[in-house]
């Protein structure tokens, strides 16, 4: 039993140092809940733990991926792996050409009849055959998702499951989605299956410190891959109308204007005179013009289109946006923000747009206020705000901080967003301290940074 | 181990329980239903529209012969609306009639205070009740932020402070669901009172399952390429998804149409049946290839 409390509570610690906040109060409804439930099927347990610990679905694939770790699906081979001893033909050979080339086929089989459980053994087996890296002594040797992705190449077979799915008599394209589809549950799975045997050698805390990804909404920008980006797209609407939800509530609250005199007398009439209400004037909303001036190149350009789209989702909180991006040259984008544009779209025709905004393509933060100031300084005005986004690395060159200066001082706010961790500012080139003497500079490096950030100004 | 719980006896049993009341419950839904009976805890569901969230609960109200309370949580929500109130006519009623009387005004104010003249409102009604019952709190993020205050210690202690009568505890503890469609984030505090269950889109299997069984005169080829379709249809990133709700509207009218082949044609003729944006129907009659 005490085992049992002892992965309990590191779990729970893992849990915490993943982002999670589980208090106290919960760690108990667990252990309730736990022993309310069978423990006979282990998804049962992982739907208690979830049910009590986990009260955001953004940290969901956290959770899920650390329960793998802690709670693994099967110990070592399992099963599986005894009976491949038993058997003598297969026992021998573990890695050759020959049984890569086998392991391949069965593989196409599985993943063309999208059996789970069968892809699930395969991906065990996968890493058992093909992904050791065998150490020097015990608690030295190690398993790799990458080598054994590498070696048996799962994604060439897309080809061999797409025909098959087509002979079940499905469409063209909608076979080749199904394909990938199943192709990206297999490689999730392969990964998770050489956490658990990294975490059987190692311990789990070793895993959980190096090999869990944060949830998307506190995923940095700088750090997503290509999926994650995918993933962070869709969650700008969902964000925006969070937001706009919250904005519309708080404003309600501070609805009351100033003292309607005409009217509380009016209906104070039928109480004799006694003024039992009071009546106000509505307060008017005060919306802003903003206009968004945003660095475009390489290392920053996910952040910058991710604002770019928030403050678009968000526009009818302003009284006009205007976005212009540069790199050394200043381009106005405003024209791709129509209303109702599908967000896809917008960032390809944002991606196209670049090349307008650099003239040899090194950052130029200086050379951009100053063009920006001599072509669109008719933007800014006493009712319009600022907002800048990139990372002040301007490769050295002249800042023109009196260029900034103006350009501040014209408009009624102005801020600076930089995607970068605060302790990688004034690194290198970056000229984050400078600049931030004449803007504030906020750090704001995930969505939850972002989604702050917006609310804050509005 | 397993305690017997006076709502579900495990599980599985909350599974086929359900089931018999016409709600497919995935396994983790079942376990956490299961679980909210067990700990006699609140269950808090989230979850986008129209996937059957107020539905569990009746569902759950259903099979157990429990009755179903329900308040409906909008912005201006109040204390006098979700707790209780005292009849101030009545009150003052009895105070004009008292007043020929020599009756002592301490004695009065007694009298006014007590059971007769309190209206109870719903989270009262479901703390008092002897028999079963399902309180269900529908749409919590709509109210605002104070409402969530008020309802900690009716979630926790399941007990009621009412200044004039004292404490009012729950003789039997209702089964409680909160739902709420995310637009805005629930307080910690109430977070850490509950249970927690997202529902989602269920996959394409439970998806025909739960069309077929709402809707029985629907041809088993048809459905299968409708939920086909909806599937594709959530995967375009639409502003509104189609719920199970509409998939189940999108069914009962092709019933009512009397269509019994899904084509190209058909989809793009009831396509507004399930989506209700014009620019999301333009984006899926273009991803879709219908009218090509």
């Amino acid at each position: 039993m005490s085992g049992l409390v002892d992965r309990h509570i590191s779990f729970l610690e893992a849990l915490r140092a993943a982002g999670l906040s589980v208090s106290l109060a919960e760690d108990l409804d667990a252990i309730a809940a736990l022993q309310a439930l069978p423990w006979d099927d282990r998804s049962v347990v992982q739907a208690g733990y979830a049910a009590t610990l986990v009260k955001k679905q953004t940290q969901r694939p956290t959770f899920d991926a650390l329960f793998d770790v802690y709670f693994p699906r099967m110990v070592g081979d399992g099963v599986a792996g005894q009976r491949d001893d038993d058997d003598p033909a297969d026992g021998g050979v573990r890695d050759n050409a020959e049984a890569l080339a086998a392991f391949r086929d069965e593989l196409a089989d599985a993943l063309a009849e999208g059996d789970q459980q069968a892809m699930l053994e395969m991906a065990a087996e996968m890493i058992a055959r093909f992904g050791a890296m065998p150490g020097r002594g015990p608690g030295l040797s190690s398993w790799s998702a990458y080598t054994a992705m590498q070696r048996v190449a799962p994604s060439e077979l897309v080809d061999k499951i797409v025909q098959a799915l087509m002979a079940e008599g499905r469409l063209d394209d909608e076979a080749r989605r199904e394909a990938g589809r199943r192709m990206g549950g297999f490689t999730a799975m392969v990964e998770a299956d050489a956490r658990r045997r990294i975490a059987e050698e190692k311990g789990p805390e070793h895993v959980a410190n190096v090999a869990i990804k944060p949830s998307i909404d506190r995923l940095d920008f700088t750090a997503a891959r290509r999926s994650d980006l995918e993933q962070m797209r869709r969650e700008i609407y969902p964000l925006a109308r969070r937001l706009a939800t919250r904005l519309t509530q708080e404003h309600h609250a501070r609805r009351r204007g100033p003292l309607d005199f005409r009217r509380t007398v009016r209906a104070s009439m039928s109480t004799g005179g006694v003024p039992l209400t009071t009546h106000h004037k509505p307060k008017r909303p005060h919306r802003t013009e903003l206009v968004v001036l945003c660095d475009v190149s390489g290392s920053v350009a996910n952040f910058a289109q991710f604002t770019l789209l928030l403050v678009y989702a968000l526009r009818d909180q302003f009284e006009k946006v205007r976005a212009f991006t540069f790199i050394d040259h200043v381009h106005e984008v405003t024209e791709h923000f129509v209303p109702g544009a599908d967000p896809a779209d917008v960032l390809t025709e944002l991606a196209a747009a670049t090349s307008h905004a650099a003239l040899w393509g090194r950052t130029n933060y200086g050379r951009a206020l100053v063009k920006f100031e001599e072509n669109h300084a008719d933007a800014l005005g006493p009712k319009s705000s600022l907002l800048i986004l990139g990372d002040a690395r301007s490769n050295y060159s002249d800042l023109h901080l009196d260029v900034l200066k103006r350009l501040a001082g014209s408009a009624r706010h102005a801020w600076w967003l930089n995607p970068e961790h605060r302790r990688h500012w004034d690194t290198g080139d970056s000229a984050a301290t400078k600049y931030g003497e004449v803007v504030p500079m906020v750090e704001c490096r995930n969505l939850t940074q972002l989604g702050e950030f917006v609310h804050d100004i509005l | 181990m397993p305690q017997p719980s006076s709502w579900f006896s495990s599980p599985a049993d909350a599974a086929t329980r359900l089931a018999e009341a016409g709600y497919l419950a995935d396994p983790t839904t079942a376990t956490t239903a299961y679980l909210a009976g067990a700990l006699e805890k609140p269950l808090l569901v989230e979850g986008p529209a129209g996937v059957g969230k107020t539905e569990l609960a009746k569902a759950v109200a259903k099979v157990t012969n429990a009755e179903l309370v329900r308040l409906q949580c909008y912005e201006g929500l109040d204390e006098a609306r979700a707790l209780y109130e005292w009849n101030y006519k009545k009150q003052l009623l009895r105070i004009q009639s008292s007043q020929g009387s020599d009756q002592e005004w301490s004695a009065t104010h007694d009298d006014i205070f007590t059971d007769e003249f309190l209206l109870t409102r719903p989270l009262l009604t479901a703390i008092r009740r002897e028999e079963p019952t399902v309180l269900l709190i529908d749409e919590v993020d709509k109210t605002d932020v104070e409402v969530e205050g008020l309802l900690l210690e009716v979630l926790s202690d399941f007990q009621v402070t009412i200044p004039e009568l004292g404490t009012v505890s729950a003789v039997r503890r209702p089964f409680v669901v909160l739902t709420s469609n995310a637009t805005r984030e629930l307080s910690e505090a109430v977070k850490r009172r509950c249970l927690y269950l997202h529902l989602d889109y269920p996959d394409a299997e439970r998806e025909r399952e739960i069309v077929t069984s709402q809707v029985p005169d629907l041809e088993e080829r048809v459905a299968v390429r409708l939920v086909e379709t909806i599937t594709r249809l959530r995967e375009l990133e639409l502003k509104k998804a189609p719920s199970i709700a509409e998939s189940v509207d999108w069914a009962r009218t092709l019933v009512a149409l009397e269509i019994g082949e899904l084509d190209d044609k058909a989809i793009a003729d009831t396509l507004g049946v399930v989506l209700k944006h014009a620019s999301d129907q333009t984006k899926a009659v273009k991803e879709l290839r219908l009218r090509s």
